[in-house]
């Protein structure tokens, strides 16, 4: 069967011309042939089977919950889900759930059935989830190419239709990162719309749990089951639109088929009658310190007994970067939280003029699995700090912020904008990102 | 704590807990640490 966004099978499952069962039977099918990908770690098989069976009596009985029941879902396991090892990506010894993560129950409370658990960058501390004990997660199209991380698997799964959304995790752009690779919308919801509760913390203050989707439609149903919320369709943005292009810090370097992305998706928005001028976030230029010296301490503290009982267990790189956070001093913490607070203010004035911000997902393709640098504007840097460039203020801000997929490069791989709303919005930047969307796919 | 005495003292202390490789990631954190005392220390607005 052609798989297709939840929307449209949603509406064939309800009228009874298409059962979960075959939905789950053609997502197991594409993980079946597609093992070079290594999205999963671990497969639900008879657990998903009988829960579509389960699903199918219901929708047939006249007791469908929405548009996500029967719908086949697949889960970062970094995130608890009753029955399945947590494993992290890691050798460390996993934690063994007894009762779903709150967004799991949610999920399932919406009619999703939870297809399996994907692999990521080892305990979400990393983008390219090639640091991972279950060996690499490869691009869908280039096996020699990272799908991006950390929730690199789930990005992966969506890509290879091997699933219909998937839930990830965002620290510095853990979601929209692998999206953007993948060519698949990824959303980070404003801090503390969808709960952490149940899932494996990197850094409590800058953690977000989002999904992952082929279409920003798909990703409002899963959000709004995610956060609690009763499950309806979006509707795009009408009238006029403003969106403000962060042009110094997030356009000094990038690629050139991303930058040609980003003036090609201005140009349709100004075609299209949009609004659309350039702006400045002040102080952005400091974001990375800030980020640095809030995301080591705070993933050091996860992980400070295993680190003394199991350190042989991290991977390498993992590893030296949790212990990096533990020299981290206390001044130098409060220091950048003050900071965090400064630069929040500057997106939220930067916003007041505008109804989004407007720019790249990632300044580079994604990097070949196991680079440590990559070239930028003739210049090696380091793969990590570039890929988490553009995305890692939204985490400081807590601003919402979508990845959405913007056509490819010249050599097929996808590239992606980014679109960041106002704070407490997020339903909003939905709207919009739901016309966006239409002007530039 | 100036930078100096910090990064001296976070060598010696990883050195000693045979963790030499982490050197290098303390020199960048050491940069990047001198980068936001002196963000902190600019004008609000700068």
């Amino acid at each position: 069967m052609k798989v297709r966004g939840i929307t449209d099978v949603a509406q064939r499952v309800r009228g009874g011309m298409l059962s979960p069962v075959d939905l789950v039977k053609a997502c197991l099918a594409r993980i079946d042939a597609r093992p070079q990908t290594n999205a999963f770690i671990t497969v639900m098989r008879a657990h998903a089977l009988e829960q579509a069976e389960h699903a199918a009596r219901e929708i047939q009985a006249g007791r469908c919950l929405g548009p996500l029941h029967g719908i086949p879902i697949a889960v970062k396991d970094l995130v608890d889900v009753a029955g399945t090892p947590t494993t992290s990506g890691s050798r460390v010894p996993p934690r063994n759930p007894v009762v779903d993560a709150l967004v799991i129950r949610r999920l399932k409370a919406a009619g999703a059935i939870i297809i399996g658990k994907t692999n990521l960058h080892e305990f979400a501390f990393g983008t390219t989830s090639d640091e991972t004990a279950f060996g690499p997660v490869r691009h869908p199209q280039d096996p020699s190419l990272s799908a991006g991380g950390s929730s690199g698997g789930s990005a992966a799964a969506l890509a290879e239709e091997m699933c219909f959304g998937a839930v990830g995790t965002d620290t510095g752009g853990s979601v929209r990162i692998p999206a953007a690779a993948c060519g698949v919308v990824g959303l980070k919801p404003g801090f503390g719309e969808i709960s952490c509760d149940g899932v494996v913390p990197l850094s409590t203050s800058l953690d977000h749990v989002g999904p992952l989707a082929r279409s920003v439609c798909d990703a409002g149903l899963l959000y709004q089951a995610m956060k609690g919320s009763t499950v309806q369709e979006i509707a795009p943005a009408g009238g006029r639109l403003i969106l403000g292009v962060p042009r110094p810090y997030f356009c000094d370097r990038l690629e050139g088929a991303v930058r040609s992305t980003l003036d090609l998706v201005v140009q349709r928005l100004q075609e299209a009658g949009h609004g659309v001028h350039d702006l400045h976030v002040e102080g952005a230029q400091h974001t990375p310190h800030v980020y640095l010296h809030i995301v080591l301490p705070e993933a050091s503290w996860y992980h400070a007994s295993t680190l003394e009982t199991h350190a042989g267990d991290y991977s390498p790189g993992v590893r030296l970067r949790l212990e990096m956070g533990r020299y981290v001093l206390a001044e130098d913490y409060v220091r950048a939280s003050r900071m965090r607070e400064r630069l929040t203010h500057a997106v939220d004035a930067a916003l007041e003029r505008c109804d989004a911000l407007l720019l790249p997902t990632l300044p580079i393709p994604p990097p070949p699995v196991g680079a440590t640098t990559v070239d930028l504007d003739g210049e090696q840097a380091p793969v990590r700090a570039v890929m988490l460039s553009l995305t890692q203020l939204f985490n400081l801000s807590g601003h919402p912020a979508i990845a959405l997929p913007a056509g490819r490069g010249p050599e097929g791989i996808p590239r992606s904008i980014q679109l960041v709303g106002h704070r407490g919005r997020t339903e909003r930047l939905l709207d919009i990102a739901e016309a966006v969307q239409g002007l530039i796919a | 704590m100036t930078v100096e005495a910090w990064l001296a003292a976070a060598i010696a202390d990883a050195e000693e807990r045979n963790l030499p490789e982490l050197r290098a990631l303390l020199e960048a954190l050491a940069r990047s640490t001198a980068a936001l005392r002196k963000a902190d220390a600019e004008p609000h607005g700068s």
